[in-house]
């Protein structure tokens, strides 16, 4: 069978997982019944575990679903100490169902699959060595990955049953009330977790921080909590967030993020009580700059900011040039920090922030969203994914659900050394070109042509080009030559799930 | 023509590639690592040996160390590596460029 | 004086020679004139590579209508022939000199290009050509410089060498550059050809940069030597005209075609003779105001 665009998907893992091709960025309104978690009743006597290795052995069976957060980042220091104990503990058959794994997991994740703990695993993303062996076939089942909101759509509807969440957080009282904004391990918005936290079986608390009861501001509250454990460190407070986010002082990037602004700037939407959300990395936090001195000049307040938050975006907020922050995550250290000291930076959990099967995510009354890629192809489609060697290298992360929003602008450099990112057909497609409008690279821009209102409001902007996306493909290709196509296996080691719950693509095992 | 001594040309940065021209070994024999060898490794190999034929050399041992270079820049790079090889600096072989 | 005197030449960016990746992309910025450096952005150990790295994205990459420059290494260097025949061969549209200080150096210039040119098969006179002054001799000489040949199209200062050979350095007023300059942008008037000024090398004093910019564009030099591309906008901005000078330069222009379509030799704007400078100014600020965005095609003026 075949998704809506293009991609052939493997009939009889489709048929075995009960999966359906993607067909439509449009949800519709269907009426869904979700599930609801086993509660365990207590009036909190026992909460309190003196060990991992005792809460495993309480609440982790073979053949379970297990989840974890990635909200400390590369300072995470639970997900290590709980798989090591159920890896000595020699379990079978898990199901690994984090929010994301980032890259200090990866040598866990390989040993836990080498030694047959693991055996299927839905993430949002996995990078380096991890992304390197399930590229090559580690794994006997294929990874679902799936977008932060359709992760919560999964476990909201059962598609994702978690058996046992382990939630790291920096603070937690004894009943299991529990922040993401204070503590010296202090993360700030627990977004991703909030979903586990509501809907796992049962419920570990990791912490290293045993706060007097009643712990408040309490983002997990102890209605939800089976168990508190205390360790000596959750994480390394100087890997969690970056710390000062420097502004890009690279001169093409700043090209691209002051043209990503100029396309805002001379869009219908930018207007006041508009909203945006713009990710991380040098390019996004130029972004913001440039968008501030534009609100400015042109007298033009945002209602919200969604999504990653960082310190610019926070110095937006204080500055009152953006109304509300909606925050899901926190990528360095003053974004973390600020949530405890502003009443306007609110934490949202990841169904509140993108989950299509909601009564209406925040992504639904988003403007405008700024977004990366490795990949965009003459069709607009967008690959997050898979690196230009066919490996997997990336995460969709909030991609597909950002990209909904009312004007998408995918921000891309032409050509990364002698890879281009404008390409006939992507590797693998994350996000289906219908919900991206405009591609802003170095030398120009290319407009969605199915965007004929954009096309006009964009065409005139002085000093800003406009081609086709085939004409950039084109000029990217006459630069750098023509690559060989890359080689793959017939096997599946991956599905690319659309935010639905259907499939939009399939990654295969690379052939070396 | 023959390769009496050890050259390079370019350098490590991005963008670049490092031609490292020896003499010996029959016919022209490339050690190549670059990050995009899948898609281009088989397209830089044949832009060094093309430069090497347009010298009339046929044997050399070559170690290339591509770090995304374009294709002009793999040129440029292998004709400075021979130019130094051949110890022909000052005297460029202008119908090679 | 060479042809397309009045070309836009606000922005030249220096480009160091061997290095690909910046090479690459040196096209995106917008600038009006790239210069390929063969020579200071060159180690010594470096040359041949840099002749044969820049022949190659002469001949292959597409800049566009930016106008491309190749500053060369001095004539009192062993790397100056083979770095004239490479880059007339590559078809370089000018050849900038450094450290120039007489028009007999010009002139030996001009005729090894030449050379070149029928060596290569090139058109002969198709290289244009261009000096930097760099010494109390070669500022004292501006003036047989800059007409040395028809080939010239531009005569620069470089500051760092002349302030040395003055005994002197930089100074944020610019109080010592004040003599030189305006001999440069004497010369260069005088020959009809562009007149550069010298680049501004310290990135984190952008109020330097702007007090510099604004100071040569008073004094009427067409634009500056620029060391980073985030320099192009500042520079663009000082030479952006304003809206008022805008909108007397239209009246010029209409009061020419009113003239032309009347047949009337006579050109006159609110009861005034308009005279060939005024009317020279204001095509001169029509293509400005064009290339920084600030009015349409059909000339409505926008705003900055």
């Amino acid at each position: 069978m075949e998704s809506k665009v293009g991609r052939q998907l493997p009939d009889d893992i489709m048929n075995e997982l009960g999966f359906k091709p993607f067909e439509t960025t449009d949800f519709g309104n269907p009426v869904i019944q979700r599930k609801a978690p086993k509660v365990r009743a207590s009036t909190g006597k026992g909460k309190v575990v003196d060990s991992l290795e005792e809460v495993v052995k309480k609440t982790v069976r073979d053949g379970m679903t297990i989840s974890f957060h990635h909200h400390f980042r590369g300072g995470d220091y639970v997900f290590n100490k709980v798989m090591r104990v159920i890896i000595d503990a020699g379990y079978r058959d898990l199901t690994l169902a984090p929010s994301s794994l980032t890259g200090v997991m990866n040598d866990t994740v390989v040993e836990a699959i080498e030694k047959g703990v693991v055996t299927n695993i839905t993430s949002s993303g996995m990078r380096g060595s991890l992304g390197d062996a399930v590229s090559h076939g580690l794994l006997k089942n294929p990874v679902i990955f799936r977008s932060h909101g359709g992760r919560a759509r999964a476990i909201e509807d059962g598609d994702i049953n978690i058996d046992v969440a382990f939630l790291g957080v920096p603070n937690s009282d004894v009943m299991g009330n529990a922040n993401g904004m204070e503590g010296k391990s202090a993360f700030g918005s627990l977004g991703y977790a909030l979903v586990d936290a509501a809907y796992a079986d049962t419920v570990v608390l990791v912490t290293d921080d045993i706060q007097p009861y009643p712990n408040t501001p309490a983002s997990i509250k102890q209605t939800q909590v089976d168990y508190v454990v205390k360790v000596d460190e959750v994480g390394d407070p100087d890997k969690i967030g970056s710390g000062a986010t420097r502004f890009t002082k690279d001169p093409k990037e700043l090209k691209i993020a002051k043209s990503v602004n100029d396309v805002i700037v001379n869009s219908p939407y930018f207007k006041d009580g508009f909203s945006f959300q713009t990710g991380s990395g040098g390019a996004a936090l130029a972004v913001t700059r440039f968008l501030r001195q534009s609100m400015l000049d042109n007298e033009i307040k945002a209602s919200f900011a969604l999504g990653g938050i960082t310190k610019p975006t926070v110095d937006l907020l204080e500055e009152g040039l953006v109304g509300k922050i909606m925050d899901v995550q926190d990528f360095d250290k003053g974004a973390a920090s600020s949530m405890r000291l502003n009443k306007n930076q609110q934490e949202i959990d990841a169904s509140w922030y993108a989950d299509p099967a909601n009564k209406g995510a925040m992504v639904d009354k988003l403007d405008v969203a700024i977004l990366s890629a490795l990949e965009i192809d003459t069709d607009f489609n967008v690959n997050v994914m898979t690196g230009s060697d066919g490996v997997i290298r990336g995460a969709v992360g909030g991609h597909q659900d950002a990209a909904t929003a009312k004007l998408t602008i995918i921000s891309a450099p032409l050509v990364r050394g002698r890879i281009a990112t404008v390409v006939p057909k992507v590797t693998t497609v994350v996000t289906p070109g219908d919900s991206v409008d405009v591609l802003v690279t170095e030398v120009g821009i290319a407009i969605n042509p199915k965007r004929k209102d954009l096309v006009e409001s964009l065409s005139d902007i002085p000093g800003l080009p406009v081609y086709t996306i085939q004409e950039l493909q084109e000029r990217a290709q006459k630069l750098l030559g023509t690559p060989e196509p890359l080689k793959f296996t017939d096997r599946t080691v991956a599905l690319v799930e659309y935010r639905d719950g259907t499939i939009i693509d399939q990654i295969r095992e690379v052939q070396d | 023509m023959d390769i009496t001594h050890t050259a390079t040309a370019g350098t490590l940065e991005s963008s670049d590639i490092q031609v490292t021209l020896a003499p010996g070994g029959d016919g022209i024999d490339i050690d190549l690592t670059s990050d995009v060898i899948k898609q281009f490794g088989d397209q830089i190999k044949a832009s060094i040996t093309q430069v090497l034929h347009n010298y009339g050399i046929t044997s050399a041992k070559v170690k290339a160390v591509d770090k995304g270079a374009l294709d002009i820049v793999i040129k440029a790079r292998t004709v400075a590596a021979v130019q130094r090889a051949l110890d022909i600096v000052d005297q460029p072989k202008w119908e090679v460029l | 004086m060479a042809v397309d005197s009045e070309r836009l030449r606000r922005t030249m960016m220096f480009v160091p020679g061997n290095n690909p990746a910046m090479i690459k992309d040196a096209g995106i910025y917008g600038a009006d004139s790239i210069m390929f450096d063969l020579e200071d952005g060159v180690s010594l150990d470096q040359k041949d590579a840099a002749r044969y790295l820049v022949y190659e994205a002469l001949t292959n990459i597409d800049y566009g209508d930016t106008e491309m420059v190749v500053r060369i290494n001095g004539d009192d260097t062993p790397f100056y022939d083979n770095d004239i025949k490479a880059m007339v061969k590559a078809g370089v549209e000018v050849i900038r000199l450094p450290k120039v200080e007489s028009a007999a150096m010009m002139q030996r210039l001009e005729q090894k290009v030449e050379e070149a040119e029928r060596e290569f098969g090139r058109p002969v006179g198709s290289t244009n050509l261009m000096a930097a002054v760099e010494s109390a001799e070669g500022v004292l000489h501006a003036e047989e410089i800059a007409k040395a040949s028809d080939r010239m199209i531009g005569i620069a200062l470089s500051a760092e060498d002349y302030t040395t050979d003055m005994k002197t350095h930089r100074y944020p007023d610019g109080k010592e550059l004040f003599f030189a300059r305006n001999m440069v942008v004497h010369a260069a008037r005088a020959a009809k050809i562009a007149a550069f000024d010298t680049v501004f090398s310290n990135m984190n004093d952008p109020e330097g940069f702007y007090r510099e910019t604004r100071l040569i564009h008073e004094l009427g030099f067409d634009g500056k030597s620029l060391i980073n591309p985030r320099q192009i906008e500042m520079v663009n901005e000082v030479f952006t005209p304003t809206q008022k000078e805008i909108v007397n330069a239209q009246g010029v222009m209409a009061a020419i075609k009113k003239a032309r379509e009347q047949g009337s030799g006579v050109i006159s704007m609110n009861g005034k003779m308009v005279d060939r400078p005024v009317a020279l100014r204001a095509e001169r600020i029509m293509k400005l105001a064009k290339a920084t965005h600030v009015i349409d095609e059909e000339g409505n003026y926008l705003g900055k």
